[in-house]
C-alpha cells in the first residue's frame, strides 16, 4: 500500500531480447529444438505484451528489475572451456547422484556423467533428446508455464534452449539423486542464459532431483530458470534448488509443479548467492489426496535481494500443504517471502499449513513477508503465521543464564534457527555442503570454537 | 569467620521506574539451603533475575557479594561461570538446540573461564550419566531439543539437572515447585536434596509452604513489598501456611510506622 | 440436509434490511458533476473562509490527475461510479435553528433507526446511565451529531460537553467557530493527495464531525455520528475531524445506514485523528450501510479513508469496527506511530453475505521508538461474499523495539463464499517483532451439532458461534454498541427480522 517508486523500463531490453529471440530460432535447427519454436513465439509475443514487470506490479513490488530493462544482456554463443578439475569444487562430498553438467547454459556430455538407471526411465539434456527424436516432450514442455500472465516465464520460454529432462515411466524409479549443475562463467559478459528443465514422472515413479547454481568467475550475468515437474497419481519426487552464484548475478528461478492423485512433491530451496534472487515455487495440487511440502531457507548478507515467492494451489479435494520457509537478513540485505495458499472450490477438505520466520541480524536489514489466503471452498483449514524480529533475548540470557557468553549464545541461536530449515532435507550430503557455507556466511561463525562449529554442523547435518 | 556464599546488602532495583526490591538483606553461608516466601508481586522472582543479571532491572542502590567479589560486576555468564545457578521459573524453549549441544557448550564455558581443558564426547557423556543419577532424570531428555515440548514437569527436572552438571555452588530455585503435581514435586526435591553437600548454598524461592516440607531450609525469610519482613526458621514457614501473607503486611505497616 | 447445507440455505434467504426506508423530506441539490463551479457551489453554501476554497480546488485538481485504483480484491469487480452523474451536495432546505426546529420528517427518521436526537431523554442517561440502557438502540449517554446526506442536521449536548472546554460539532461550523483548529489539523493525518477517494473526498466534502477535546479533559460522554444517505443518487462524502489534546480522553461512536435502493451510491468519507502526548481516541463504527440484493443490485459502495496519528508519546488510538453493511467496503482505519511507546489498536468484525464484497483492513506504521501495535480481525463469509483482510505492518528503521502482533481469523459460511487474508509485513529495524497469526475456517460442525443437540434452533446456533467467533472484538465496543453489533450481526447473517 506504500507507494513504490516506479521505474519505467527503457526501451533498450526490447532489442535485447528481441535480438536475442531471433537468435535462439535460428539456432534452433542446428541443435534439433525447432519443433518448439511455435510455442517460443507465441511466449516472445506475451513477452513483448507483458513486459519487464515493474514493482507497480503486485508480484514484484520489493524487487526491482530495472536491471533487466536497462542492461543489454547477451545470449552467449558457446559455452566456456571448463575442465573437470574447474568444476570438481562444485561436487557434493559424499553425494553418489547422476550428474549432469550445464556451462553457459549449454549442455556438456563431457563433463556429465550419467550411471546407469533403469528401463523406462531417461536422463538427459532437452536438447539431445530431441535431436534423438524424443518429441513427446512437446506434451508437457509449456503445460505448467502462464505466459500470458507471467512475464519472465513467457521470457524463458521464448529463449529457451535446454535444459535437463528427466523422466520416468510409471512404477519407475531413480534410486540416485540426478544432480543438475549449472555453471555460469565469465566467458561472456552480462550474458543471459534461460535454463529449461522438465521432470516427467509416471504414476508411482519416485526421483530425486537437484538444481544447483554456481559461478565461475561469472559477472553480472542473468539466469532465468524455468522447471516444470510432473508427479502422476502417486508419484514421489523430491526437488532442491540450491542458490549459491556470484555476488553479482541475477537468478529468477521458477519451480512449476503439477500434482495427480495421492502424488507426494518436496521441495528444497536455499539461497545462498546471487544479488538479485528470485525463487518461484508454484505447485497445483490437481489430483485428491496430494501432498506437497516447501521448505527453503535464505540467508542474506551485503547488499542481496532475496525474493521468495510461494503460490500453493490446492485444486482437488484433500489435499494437504505445508510451507516452512525461514529468512536470515545480514548486513544491508533484503529479504522477501510471499505465500500464497489458494484454494479453488474444488479444494475440500484442503489442510494447508505455513510458516514463515525471519530474523533481522542487523540494523540495515529489511524484510517483506507477505502471508496469504485466497480460498473459494468452504470445508477447509488453512493457517498461516508470519514472524520477523530478531534472536529471542529470553533465549540468549537462559543461555548466559547457564555460563555462555553472549555472542556464542546468539551464534547458537542463529544457527539452530537456520538448522531446522536442514532437518527436512533427507539428503544429508546436500546439507552438509550448506551448512558450511552458511557458516561460512554468517559472521559469527569465528566466534565459536573449530570445535564447536563441527558440533554446529554435526546438528545441521544431523548425521 | 568464613567469607559468605552470598551476601546482599541493601538491595533496590527498579523496573521502567516502578521500584520492586525496596532494601533487601540477605547472607546465605556455604552449606545453608534459605528459602524466601511472599506473596504474588513481593519481588521474589525479581530478586532472582536481578542475582542472575536480567538486565530488564536497574539496581539502583545497594550491593552483592558472591564469595566475597561484586557480583553485580559481573556478566551473566561469568556469574554462572563462578557457579551462581538460576533454576528459572519458566524456562524458555528453544527450538533447534539439543539439549547435548546446549550442555556440551555450558560445560566447556565454564570450564575454559577456570582454565580447564574441555571435556570430550565421551567424558561429557559420562558426567551427564553420572549426574541424571543424582538428579533423578532420564537420559532421554537431553537428546531432545532444549525445553521444547517439555512438560511442566519435565521443564524443572531438566533446570534441576542442569544445576548438578554444572555443579553450581549456589543454586537459586525460582518457584520450581509451580505447576508440579506431587511425584514431581518429590522427584524435583530429591534431586536439590541429593545435591546438598554442606559446601552449596540453595536460595528456594516459593510461594507456598509445601516444597519446604521436601527441601527444609535452615533459614526461611519472609519477603513483602521488595522487603524481607521476617526471617527465622521452618516454624515461620508454617505460621506462614496458617496466618496467609495477609498478616506479614500488616506487621510490615506496623513495623514501618 | 446436513448442517451446512442447512446454513448456506439460511444465508441465502433474502434477509430484511430494516433501515432500508426513505424519508420524504424538501432538499435542494446541487447539479449532477464535478467541475471547479461544483467546489466553489459548495464552499459558498458554507460559507467557506478562501484557504478552505483553494484547498479543495487543488485537491480537485489533483483527483483529475489521478486513477482509480484497482489492486483491492473484489472477484465481482464493480461498476466504477460515474462522477459526473453524482449531485455532490444534498441538504434538507430548512436549515434548523435548534433541536426544536428539526423537520419533524428527519426526526421521525433518527427515531426509525433509534437514534434519539431530544436531549432531555438522553440527558437522563447521563444522570443514570442505566436507566436509559433500555432506550431504543441503547443510545443513552450519547452526544449525537446526525449527519443526514450532505449535512450536519443536529448535534446534541453541545452545550454540556462546552463546559468542559470540548468542542463537538459539525465540522462546517467548526470551521467558522475554531478556524485555527480546523486550518491546523484538517488533511494533517490524510493529506489531500492521499488516494483517489480521499482526494475527491477533500475537493467535496459536505459535513461531518468536528471534536476537539482539551488538555487533560476526560470526555464525559460517548460522541456518536449517525449518517444516513436519504436522498437518490447523491453520494456522501463525509469529514471527521477529531483532535485529543495532551492526556484527554474520547470515545467515538459512528453508525450509518441508507435506503435500499436499486442503484449503488458512493460514499467516500475522511476520517482523522490526531492523539497528543499521553492522549487517547477510541474509535467505534457500525457500519450498516444497505448491502445490495442476493443478486449484487443496489447497495452503498464504502471508500473510506480512516487514519489515526499517535502524534505524542503514549499516545493510542484504537480503531474497533464491525462491517456488515454495503455492497462494496474499501476501508484500512490505520495508525500512524509516530510517538514513542504510543500504541495503535484495530479490531474488526467483517461480514459478507449475499453478493457482498469487502476488502478491509488496517495499516499499522511504527515510527517511534517501544511503539505497539495489536490487530484482532474477525471475517465472516456467506452466501456468496467475499471477505478480505489486507493490511499493512511497518517498522521503520527508527521504531526501535517496536512490537506488532496481529490474529487474523476467517470463517466460512456455505460454499459459494471466499475468505480472503492479504497481510504485508514489512521490517526494517532488528530490535522490532511483527508476529503474524492466520487461520480460515468453516465453521465447526462439531459444535453446531452440539448446539442443536441441545435443543437450540440451527440458525440461532450459527448466531451463537459467529457471535463467540466475534467476542475479542465485541468486548472492545461500549456496552451498548456491543448488543446492538450482535444483533444486527444475527440479523444480516440468518436473514430473520431482528
Amino acid at each position: 500500500m506504500t507507494e513504490t517508486t516506479i521505474d519505467k523500463p527503457t526501451d533498450a531490453y526490447a532489442d535485447t531480447y528481441a535480438n536475442a529471440f531471433a537468435a535462439v530460432v535460428a539456432h534452433a535447427e542446428g541443435n534439433g529444438t525447432a519443433p518448439l519454436n511455435a510455442l517460443r513465439q507465441a511466449a516472445f509475443d506475451d513477452f513483448a505484451r507483458l513486459g519487464i514487470p515493474t514493482t507497480r506490479h503486485e508480484d514484484w513490488r520489493y524487487t526491482n528489475l530495472r536491471k533487466l530493462a536497462n542492461t543489454a544482456f547477451t545470449r552467449p554463443q558457446t559455452g566456456a572451456e571448463v575442465t573437470a578439475d574447474d568444476i570438481a569444487p562444485f561436487m557434493i562430498a559424499g553425494l553418489d547422484a547422476h550428474l549432469i553438467v550445464f556451462v553457459d547454459g549449454y549442455y556438456r556430455e563431457d563433463l556429465s556423467q550419467i550411471d546407469e538407471h533403469p528401463e523406462g526411465t531417461a536422463i538427459g539434456s532437452i536438447a539431445e533428446a530431441y535431436q534423438k527424436g524424443c518429441t513427446g516432450i512437446g506434451d508437457y514442455l509449456g503445460k505448467q508455464v502462464d505466459t500470458a500472465n507471467d512475464a519472465l516465464g513467457a521470457l524463458n520460454t521464448a529463449l529457451m534452449e535446454d535444459g535437463v529432462a528427466v523422466y520416468l515411466k510409471a512404477g519407475k524409479k531413480i534410486d540416485k539423486p540426478v544432480h543438475v549443475l549449472s555453471i555460469a562463467t565469465a566467458h561472456s559478459n552480462s550474458a543471459m542464459t534461460h535454463p529449461r528443465n522438465l521432470i516427467v514422472a509416471g504414476e508411482g515413479a519416485e526421483a530425486t532431483v537437484i538444481e544447483h547454481y554456481v559461478s565461475l568467475g561469472g559477472e553480472n550475468y542473468f539466469n532465468n530458470t524455468v522447471t516444470e515437474l510432473f508427479a502422476a497419481d502417486h508419484a514421489v519426487v523430491h526437488h532442491y534448488m540450491l542458490e549459491r552464484e556470484a555476488e553479482s548475478a541475477t537468478n529468477i528461478s521458477t519451480l512449476a509443479i503439477h500434482q495427480g492423485e495421492r502424488s507426494d512433491v518436496h521441495s528444497h530451496t536455499v539461497l545462498l548467492g546471487g544479488e538479485l534472487v528470485r525463487n518461484n515455487v508454484r505447485p497445483v495440487m490437481a489430483g485428491k489426496d496430494a501432498h506437497c511440502l516447501i521448505n527453503g531457507l535464505f540467508v542474506g548478507h551485503g547488499a542481496q535481494t532475496l525474493d521468495n515467492a510461494m503460490r500453493v494451489e490446492h485444486a482437488a479435494p484433500n489435499c494437504r500443504s505445508r510451507q516452512f520457509y525461514k529468512g536470515i537478513m545480514n548486513d544491508q540485505s533484503h529479504g522477501v517471502f510471499t505465500g500464497r495458499i489458494i484454494v479453488q472450490e474444488d479444494g475440500q477438505q484442503t489442510d494447508a499449513i505455513q510458516s514463515n520466520r525471519n530474523m533481522l541480524l542487523s540494523d540495515d536489514a529489511r524484510m517483506n513477508a507477505r502471508p496469504q489466503l485466497e480460498i473459494y471452498a468452504d470445508d477447509v483449514r488453512c493457517t498461516h503465521g508470519a514472524t520477523t524480529g530478531q534472536v529471542d533475548p529470553e533465549a540468549v540470557f537462559y543461555f548466559r543464564a547457564r555460563g555462555l557468553p553472549e555472542d556464542v549464545a546468539r551464534a547458537m541461536l542463529i544457527y539452530a534457527f537456520a538448522a531446522e530449515g536442514f532437518d527436512r532435507m533427507q539428503l544429508v550430503p546436500v546439507r552438509a555442503l550448506l551448512a558450511d557455507e552458511m557458516i561460512a556466511k554468517l559472521p559469527m561463525a569465528n566466534k565459536l570454537s573449530a570445535e564447536f562449529n563441527e558440533e554446529i554442523k554435526e546438528r545441521l547435518y544431523r548425521i | 569467620m568464613t567469607t559468605p556464599l552470598l551476601e546482599i546488602k541493601n538491595l533496590h532495583a527498579e523496573v521502567d521506574g516502578n521500584e520492586i526490591l525496596n532494601g533487601v538483606n540477605l547472607t546465605i553461608n556455604a552449606g545453608e539451603v534459605h528459602s524466601i516466601m511472599g506473596p504474588n508481586g513481593s519481588g521474589k522472582s525479581t530478586l532472582a533475575q536481578v542475582l542472575a543479571g536480567k538486565d530488564d532491572y536497574d539496581v539502583t542502590e545497594g550491593q552483592v557479594l558472591y564469595k566475597g567479589k561484586d557480583l553485580l560486576d559481573l556478566d551473566p555468564n561469568e556469574r554462572a561461570c563462578e557457579g551462581l545457578f538460576l533454576a528459572f521459573q519458566y524456562p524458555v524453549e528453544i527450538p533447534g538446540v539439543s539439549s547435548m549441544q546446549f550442555l556440551k557448550a555450558a560445560v566447556n564455558a565454564k570450564r575454559e573461564y577456570h582454565g580447564l581443558e574441555e571435556l570430550d564426547g565421551v567424558e561429557l557423556l559420562r558426567l551427564f550419566q553420572e549426574k541424571a543419577k543424582v538428579v533423578n532424570v532420564n537420559m532421554e531428555m537431553v537428546k531432545r531439543n532444549v525445553n521444547e515440548g517439555f512438560s511442566g514437569g519435565e521443564k524443572k527436572r531438566f533446570e534441576i539437572f542442569q544445576m548438578a552438571v554444572l555443579d553450581s555452588e549456589m543454586a537459586i530455585l525460582d518457584e520450581t515447585d509451580s505447576g508440579l503435581d506431587i511425584d514431581a514435586l518429590r522427584i524435583v526435591s530429591e534431586g536439590v536434596n541429593n545435591m546438598r553437600d554442606g559446601k552449596r548454598g540453595f536460595l528456594v524461592i516459593t510461594h507456598y509452604q509445601r516444597l519446604l516440607n521436601h527441601i527444609v531450609p535452615d533459614v526461611v525469610h519472609v519477603l513483602v513489598d521488595g522487603q524481607i519482613v521476617k526471617s527465622g526458621g521452618i516454624e515461620v514457614a508454617t505460621e506462614l501456611e496458617e496466618q496467609g501473607y495477609a498478616g506479614w503486611a500488616e506487621i510490615e505497616t506496623t513495623t514501618a510506622s | 440436509m446436513t448442517t451446512t447445507e442447512e446454513v448456506a440455505k439460511l444465508t441465502h434467504e433474502k434477509r430484511d434490511y430494516k433501515y432500508g426506508f426513505v424519508t420524504d423530506v424538501d432538499q435542494e441539490f446541487a447539479p449532477p458533476g464535478l467541475s471547479e463551479d461544483i467546489v466553489r457551489f459548495i464552499s459558498d453554501k458554507k460559507g467557506e473562509p478562501e484557504w478552505l476554497l483553494e484547498w479543495r480546488l487543488k485537491s480537485l485538481r489533483h483527483w483529475q490527475t489521478m486513477e482509480t485504483p484497482s489492486w483491492e480484491f473484489l472477484p465481482y469487480g464493480y461498476e466504477e461510479p460515474d462522477y459526473q452523474a453524482i449531485s455532490y451536495y444534498a441538504a434538507p432546505k430548512e436549515k434548523p435553528k435548534s433541536l426544536d426546529e428539526l423537520d419533524p420528517a428527519i426526526l421521525e427518521t433518527y427515531n426509525k433507526l433509534g437514534i434519539p436526537l431530544a436531549e432531555q431523554k438522553v440527558l437522563a442517561g447521563i444522570e443514570g446511565a442505566a436507566a436509559s440502557a433500555a432506550d431504543a438502540r441503547g443510545m443513552g449517554g450519547v452526544a449525537v451529531d446526525a449527519v443526514f446526506d450532505s449535512v450536519s442536521v443536529a448535534t446534541t449536548f453541545q452545550d454540556e460537553l462546552a463546559k468542559h472546554g470540548i468542542v463537538f460539532c459539525p465540522i462546517s461550523e467548526a470551521v467558522q467557530s475554531h478556524p485555527e483548529l480546523v486550518k491546523k489539523y484538517l488533511g494533517s493525518v490524510v493529506p489531500y493527495s492521499d488516494n483517489f477517494y480521499a482526494t475527491l473526498n477533500s475537493a467535496v466534502f459536505s459535513d461531518g464531525s468536528f471534536v476537539y477535546i482539551p488538555k487533560g479533559v476526560r470526555c464525559p460522554m460517548e460522541l456518536s455520528t449517525y449518517f444516513r444517505i436519504n436522498a437518490s443518487n447523491t453520494g456522501q462524502f463525509e469529514r471527521t475531524l477529531i483532535v485529543a489534546d495532551e492526556g484527554s480522553y474520547v470515545s467515538y461512536l459512528e453508525g450509518c445506514t441508507a435506503p435500499m435502493r436499486d442503484e449503488n451510491q458512493l460514499h467516500a468519507a475522511v476520517v482523522e485523528l490526531v492523539a497528543h502526548k499521553d492522549a487517547q481516541i477510541k474509535y467505534s463504527t457500525i457500519q450498516n450501510w444497505y448491502p445490495g440484493d442476493e443478486t449484487g443490485k443496489g447497495g452503498i459502495f464504502n471508500f473510506v479513508t480512516k487514519r489515526g496519528l499517535c502524534e505524542g508519546d503514549h499516545s493510542h488510538i484504537s480503531w474497533t469496527q464491525v462491517e456488515t453493511g454495503s455492497a462494496v467496503t474499501w476501508k484500512y482505519p490505520s495508525c500512524i506511530l509516530k510517538g514513542d511507546h504510543s500504541k495503535g489498536e484495530f479490531y474488526s468484525v467483517a461480514l459478507t453475505n449475499l453478493r457482498q464484497q469487502a476488502d478491509t483492513g488496517t495499516k499499522m506504521v511504527h515510527i517511534g521508538k517501544n511503539t505497539t501495535s495489536h490487530i484482532i480481525s474477525k471475517g465472516i463469509s456467506a452466501g456468496e461474499g467475499h471477505n478480505t483482510y489486507r493490511g499493512l505492518v511497518q517498522m521503520n528503521k527508527g521504531a526501535a523495539n517496536a512490537k506488532n502482533f496481529t490474529q487474523c481469523d476467517s470463517i466460512l459460511i456455505g460454499d459459494k463464499c471466499g475468505a480472503h487474508t492479504f497481510p504485508y509485513i514489512d521490517v526494517r529495524n532488528p530490535s522490532a517483532s511483527a508476529e503474524h497469526e492466520a487461520s480460515t475456517t468453516k465453521i465447526a460442525e462439531d459444535q453446531l451439532f452440539y448446539c442443536t443437540a441441545r435443543g437450540i434452533e440451527e440458525e440461532d446456533a450459527v448466531s451463537l458461534l459467529v457471535n463467540g467467533f466475534c467476542k475479542e472484538v465485541f468486548n472492545e465496543l461500549p456496552m451498548e454498541f456491543a448488543v446492538e453489533a450482535n444483533k444486527l450481526l444475527a440479523v444480516s447473517l440468518e436473514g430473520s427480522v431482528g
